[in-house]
């Protein structure tokens, strides 16, 4: 479904990565592993189209993926390092703006990462942890078959993990592709891995 | 479109929860008008001859402070990667921006303009157009100022560079509005001028954000 050719991102006159390979089928995971500093979250930014390839193809269902940037982004989810939340929105506030252009229920998506009590609450009262399983919530509320997650763990409680580990599990299972880096154990059995 | 309301809708929940930008502009624009008496000096016509200039440039500044924000903000917390990828286009997004900032900016420049016009000493027939000149040349800043903070987005002394880009881009617009406002205090029609003014707005509506969404997805 997804596949990628000789990739290569620079920063400046600095090679991060290049002749970078991958495909990933419907139903794959593929965790990015690598030092700090090894251009997991420029792989990342570079998948979602934020960021152009210096060089190589990347290619969706055999076209190519960024020919149409606003198409490819409506078919991917992506958690970046930042939680993208608005302090002072409420929790469901913050969620209602994404499920008014994406779709998908918000109190479902609130309950799927056990914030539903919270749900009032403005953004900056939340902990780090509750602030990042907000931006997870994100993935809850409409489906899309490639989720790009940058370390989706940090922060979060066992509790919170073994959560996202069954909102990943239905996401793999509805046919759905995972592109994850970390450095924290992820719930994604049979997971690839990638070391840049 | 569904998008384009969304963002929109955002931006305005957004001011209504943080009113002190709105209101430091508008007090701003109030302030600004009310150090040229005190600068001239109190003579009625020397004021009321510079009363349609000193308005439409009090607005552009004032409707200027919350422009570096606009995506800065954003930016900042990785909202604006969420909104590259919300499916909207870039250009679309920089529109809904606009839109917003003229209306959380500019309309409240509107209401203050009776405040600012009689410190002026502005004729009260002539308030009229001076609000329809306000409403349209922020209109125009408020496009030209989201394609200067998309192209101005990430630099390093983006704040400053701003205006030096915006402002010199606003000056038919200031040009236009105070001469419908001169018109208006002298017992003329202001239309032609309003007109011009509006023709301004429509050639900025597509290309401000057509600039901007570019700049945007260059970043």
């Amino acid at each position: 479904m997804l596949e990628a050719r000789d990739l290569a991102c620079w920063r400046g006159d600095r090679a991060i990565f290049a002749g970078l390979s991958f495909h990933l089928e419907a139903g794959g995971a593929l965790l990015l592993l690598g030092a700090n500093g090894a251009g997991k979250s420029s792989l990342l930014r570079l998948l979602a189209g934020l960021i152009p390839a210096a060089e190589g193809e990347l290619l969706w269902e055999g076209a190519d993926a960024l020919a149409d940037r606003v198409a490819h982004a409506g078919r991917l989810r992506y958690l970046s390092h930042q939680d993208a939340l608005k302090p002072s929105l409420t929790a469901r506030e913050n969620l209602e703006f994404y499920a008014k252009l994406w779709g998908g229920a918000v109190a479902a998506a609130l309950q799927a990462v056990g914030l539903a009590d919270l749900a009032e609450l403005p953004a900056r009262m939340l902990s780090s942890g509750q602030k990042r399983r907000l931006a997870l919530a994100r993935l809850a509320l409409a489906p899309a078959p490639l989720w790009l997650l940058d370390e989706p763990t940090v922060g979060l409680d066992a509790a919170s993990v073994t959560r996202l580990g069954a909102l990943l599990a239905t996401h793999r299972a509805a046919g759905g592709a995972v592109i994850a880096a970390t450095h924290l154990p992820l719930p994604l059995p049979g997971a690839r891995e990638l070391v840049l | 479109m569904r998008g384009f309301g969304a963002v929109l809708g955002r931006e305005v929940r957004l001011a209504l929860r943080h009113p002190a930008d709105t209101l430091a502009a508008v007090l701003f624009f109030v302030l600004v008008c009310a150090l040229f008496p005190f600068g001239i000096g109190p003579s009625p016509e020397i004021l009321a001859r510079i009363a349609p200039g000193a308005l439409l440039a009090a607005a552009l500044l004032a409707a200027l402070l919350p422009l570096d924000r606009l995506f800065g903000a954003e930016a900042e917390d990785g909202s604006l990667d969420q909104l590259l990828l919300s499916g909207l286009p870039p250009s679309a997004l920089a529109g809904a921006k606009a839109l917003g900032h003229w209306i959380v900016t500019g309309l409240p420049l509107l209401a203050a303009t009776p405040i600012a016009a009689a410190m002026l000493n502005l004729p009260v027939e002539a308030w009229g157009a001076a609000m329809l000149a306000l409403g349209l040349a922020t209109g125009v800043l408020s496009l030209f100022g989201t394609a200067g903070a998309a192209l101005t987005l990430g630099a390093r002394r983006g704040g400053v560079l701003l205006p030096l880009l915006v402002l010199p881009l606003s000056i038919p617009a200031v040009i236009f509005g105070a001469a419908a406002i001169e018109a208006a205090a002298a017992g003329l029609t202001p239309r032609p001028y309003l007109l011009l003014l509006a023709a301004l707005l429509a050639l900025a509506a597509p290309l401000a954000p057509l600039a901007a969404g570019a700049a945007l997805r260059g970043e």
